[in-house]
């Protein structure tokens, strides 16, 4: 996020797009409906109508991966009507006179005939964010999990800068991530692309950098993605060492998932219990849980903190990092000879720019009120940086991306006539390995099922509350169906949660070709009462 | 812009828009109150917080009076709290009981403790209890409103830190109920279950009935208390971990976490028992010659570990290792598994599980 959890109770209008806030990330929401309770106005922007575009002011119902079509039509309006921040394009921006003849060719009409949305309502949602003077953007993986993620992105971006909306308080590009640790895991180095603290493999400086660090030569190049490395499986890739994460159930196409890691020499699963995909492993390796690891995480507006340990792990579980050590030992790797987290976290700030001025005993003490640990910290004496981009860009100056829509890797047609997008639930996480396996969450939410429009279940002879079968050109599953009019006619929802159905054995029409983010907000289906 | 004031003849300095009883409680003034919660706006309800404020014939709230230049307070004389402590007795004739176990909620043992200071015995008033239980079969949220005392903070919360608005007020006076829309389950009302009712109710009439399980275990004592951060999602909300003889018992939302302020979701609220789960791992397993998969010592796990990652190097090259980091273990693992591929092959073969 580029502004930190506090601001969302600070914004004049909030444009939510592809976050289901209230279900997923329900404490960030909670500062969110206090500015609309303030009055702030709220523009949700989603094929569904979640809870919150029930208390928006003006929701966009726009049909699965429209965005960038919408977003293009926004620009134009706001560009039309004059509500460009001129000072802020001339002294803090790149290439606004391109993007500006860009955006006259896609009329709010265009972005009409794409999205199924009014052009009237696109008018008004560029009117409203345009007009004020604190405009703030949130978005989740309704953005990213689509083949056009970073054009999606972009196109957000190229909001927030021709109206000036970023580097100050209220405003900005808000992504929200979806685990505790995911900002650290990147922050970490766990990239293909990057170093720890985000320095680039590509970049000569780094590369001798991280040589004379490490003690050996590095590849020059990128390496690959986890995507790329799944298709590689028994051809190029033999072993795969996985921490805690349950592939088989959360990545898109599971049959080619499962193939993919039965097809290695070699796999290792460290975990907390017995995933799908560690079931499927040479070797797993028990760890200490949520509750039994000291550590340090990263959240999603940049704010590391201390994990701690309040009781024993069961029987002979250890912490990741002394696993990973003791694997590497027995290789012979060196530099894997720590008995504690804080000598490997304050290494990693040691070597990471962004985290320089932090260390274990600052993340100890936890923020005060003079230092609060928002990256980038510099050096020692920083206080931590809660908003980013106030004065300048990393790279300079904020770049316009002239995009182009383009349709999802799949559409519908006449085999496969519904649209089907996923996601999550409030009562349950991810693959609900803990959820699952915690008391009482099932009197909330014991089962997935479809959630069908009434007037789609009467189109396809489904019935509310009986099973039907829902196909894709990958394969077919069978599913309970919910009348909801959250869906709208045309598109159905499920969540990937639950093992016994398992959504993902229907997705993974695409992937972005330079994230390599799965699709899994489209996938058309076809379905039928069983 | 800062003002002065006087509190119990000292002069004291105050923003514009702070209370009486924001400026004491920053000067370290004790100001009784049962209904304030200081995340939720001023109520005025219960007035213990009453002071006396020269040039006003009656005592007024502290929670809803704001400060202006130059008032002169005065927070204890005599009559101050002769008042607070009648008020005191009337409230605490009213509830069934009035110890109840701190696992009942984080401020569950608020009405005790001003009791306690006040030295109230609970004889010199009595009369009809108020207050109806509700049966809730929810696993989460007991609705024992025999020990409710019409403070409104669960029906705050909701509204104004949750913004859910499930709960609200029937009745008035004596016969004044918390409930749900048609007086129904809180499942079948706007209810998140993200338990904020139970951790601002200060005499545990709502009370976390999962952390009860382990009332027995834990008695009257406090469990022990143990800052981290929830295991959900990318918000980072910070907890305290209720412990007691090695088991979690409990979760209390941090009031001073920088990125909740207080506030909890259901999963950070009551979803932490996967930990004790039976289905955790206890001892590696390694896929023996029957193609299952079996208990197996750290020494000769992580021997077959190494030896099958050396095997794969030698056989197919330093390209054919991937290694994924989590998004859930600490930054700690996640670093070293970057170092394990970096140092160990040479590659950048290393990912972790934001792609999908």
């Amino acid at each position: 996020m580029s502004n930190p959890l506090v601001d969302m109770q600070k914004p004049e209008v909030i444009f939510c797009i592809g976050t289901n806030m209230t279900e997923c990330h329900p404490v960030a929401a909670t500062g969110l409906k206090k500015a609309v309770a303030r009055g702030a106005k709220l523009i949700v922007a989603d094929p569904r109508r979640i809870g919150l575009a029930e208390m928006s002011d003006l929701f966009l119902p726009l049909r699965v991966g429209s965005d960038t079509a919408l977003l293009l039509g926004m620009a134009h309006v706001i560009a039309r009507e004059g509500l460009i921040n001129e000072d802020f394009i001339k002294n803090r921006t790149t290439g606004f006179d391109a993007f500006f003849e860009h955006i006259s060719q896609w009329t709010p009409e265009w972005a009409e005939s794409i999205t199924g949305v009014p052009a009237k309502d696109i008018e008004t949602a560029a009117m409203l964010y345009g007009s004020a003077d604190k405009g703030a953007i949130y978005y989740t993986l309704g953005i990213t999990e689509h083949i056009c993620g970073v054009e999606n992105v972009q196109s957000l971006c190229n909001l927030a800068l021709m109206t000036g909306n970023i580097g100050r308080e209220g405003t900005g590009i808000n992504p929200m991530r979806g685990q505790n640790n995911i900002q650290g895991a990147g922050d970490s180095g766990a990239l293909p692309n990057n170093y720890p603290g985000f320095q680039a493999v590509t970049d000569p400086e780094y590369q001798a950098k991280f040589k004379a660090e490490y003690g050996r030569e590095i590849d020059l190049e990128k390496g690959i993605t986890k995507v790329t490395a799944l298709d590689l499986c028994g051809e190029g890739i033999h072993a795969m060492l996985i921490d805690g994460e349950n592939t088989l159930i959360s990545d898109p196409d599971r049959e080619h998932c499962e193939h993919a890691l039965r097809s290695l020499e070699h796999l290792v699963v460290i975990d907390i219990f017995l995933t799908e995909t560690a079931e499927l492993a040479d070797v797993v390796l028990p760890a200490t849980a949520w509750g039994e690891t000291d550590g340090v995480c990263t959240n999603t507006e940049r704010r590391v903190q201390r994990m701690r340990a309040a009781v024993p792990p069961p029987g002979e579980a250890k912490p990741d990092w002394w696993i990973i050590c003791q694997i590497a030992q027995r290789l012979g790797f060196e530099g894997f000879d720590f008995d504690t987290p804080k000598p490997i976290f304050n290494e990693l700030c040691r070597i990471s720019p962004i985290y320089a001025g932090l260390d274990w005993d600052r993340i100890e003490k936890g923020a005060t009120d003079t230092l609060n640990n928002q990256w980038p910290v510099p050096h020692k004496d920083h206080p931590g940086t809660p908003r980013l981009h106030e004065e300048t860009f990393v790279n300079g100056r904020g770049i316009f991306s002239n995009v182009h829509y383009r349709d999802p890797a799949e559409t519908i047609d006449e085999e496969f006539p519904v649209w089907l997008t996923t996601g999550r639930r409030l009562q349950s996480y991810h693959t609900r390995t803990q959820t699952g396996r915690a008391q009482g969450i099932d009197y909330l939410l014991s089962e997935e099922s479809l959630e069908v429009n009434p007037a789609d279940i009467e189109r396809w002879e489904l019935a509310d509350g009986e099973w039907c079968k829902m196909s894709s050109a990958r394969g077919s599953i069978t599913i309970k169906v919910k009348a909801t009019n959250r869906s709208p006619r045309g598109t159905v929802f499920a969540s990937f949660s639950f093992a016994d159905v398992p959504v993902n054995m229907l997705t993974g029409s695409g992937y972005d070709p330079v994230t390599h983010t799965a699709e899994l907000k489209v996938c058309p289906v076809r379905l039928e009462p069983l | 812009m800062t003002h002065k004031m006087e509190i119990d003849g000292i002069e004291v300095t105050f923003s514009e828009g702070e209370t009486i009883l924001e400026v004491a409680e920053r000067h370290q003034k004790e100001i009784p109150t049962l209904c304030y919660d200081p995340r939720l706006e001023p109520f005025g309800g219960c007035r213990l917080c009453i002071v006396e404020l020269e040039g006003s014939r009656n005592p007024v709230a502290s929670c809803t009076t704001q400060a202006t230049a130059g008032m002169v307070v005065r927070t204890v004389t005599d009559t101050i709290e002769a008042y607070r402590k009648t008020l005191l007795e009337m409230v605490v004739s009213e509830n069934r009981e009035v110890d109840v176990p701190p696992l009942r909620g984080y401020a569950s043992g608020e009405l005790a403790s001003l009791r306690d200071k006040y030295e109230i015995n609970g004889t010199s008033i009595s009369g009809a209890k108020s207050g109806t239980n509700k049966a809730d079969d929810n696993p989460f949220i007991l609705r024992d409103y025999e020990l409710c005392i019409s403070c409104y903070r669960c029906v705050r919360v909701c509204a104004e830190q949750e913004g859910d608005h499930a709960i609200n007020v029937m009745n008035r006076g004596f016969h004044t109920q918390i409930t749900t829309e048609f007086d129904g389950l809180l499942k079948d009302s706007a209810c998140t279950f993200c338990g904020q009712c139970i951790q601002t109710c200060p005499t545990g009439a709502l009370a976390d009935k999962k952390a009860l399980r382990a009332v027995d275990e834990v008695a009257d004592a406090v469990p022990d208390k143990t800052r981290t951060i929830c295991p959900y999602c990318g918000v980072g909300c910070s907890v305290d971990v209720l412990t007691k003889n090695e088991k979690i018992v409990g979760i209390h939302p941090a009031m001073d976490g920088p990125a909740n302020q207080g506030a909890l979701c259901v999963k950070g609220q009551f979803a932490y028992d996967f930990v004790h789960h039976p289905d955790r791992l206890k001892t590696p397993l390694v896929r023996g010659d029957d193609g299952e998969l079996h208990e197996a010592t750290w020494d000769d796990a992580l021997d077959r570990t190494a030896e099958g990652f050396r095997k794969v190097n030698a056989e197919h090259g330093r390209h054919s290792v991937y290694g994924v980091a989590s998004g859930r273990a600490p930054s700690e693992a996640a670093y070293l598994m970057q170092k394990f591929i970096r140092v160990g092959f040479g590659t950048n073969y290393i990912d972790n599980c934001s792609r999908a």
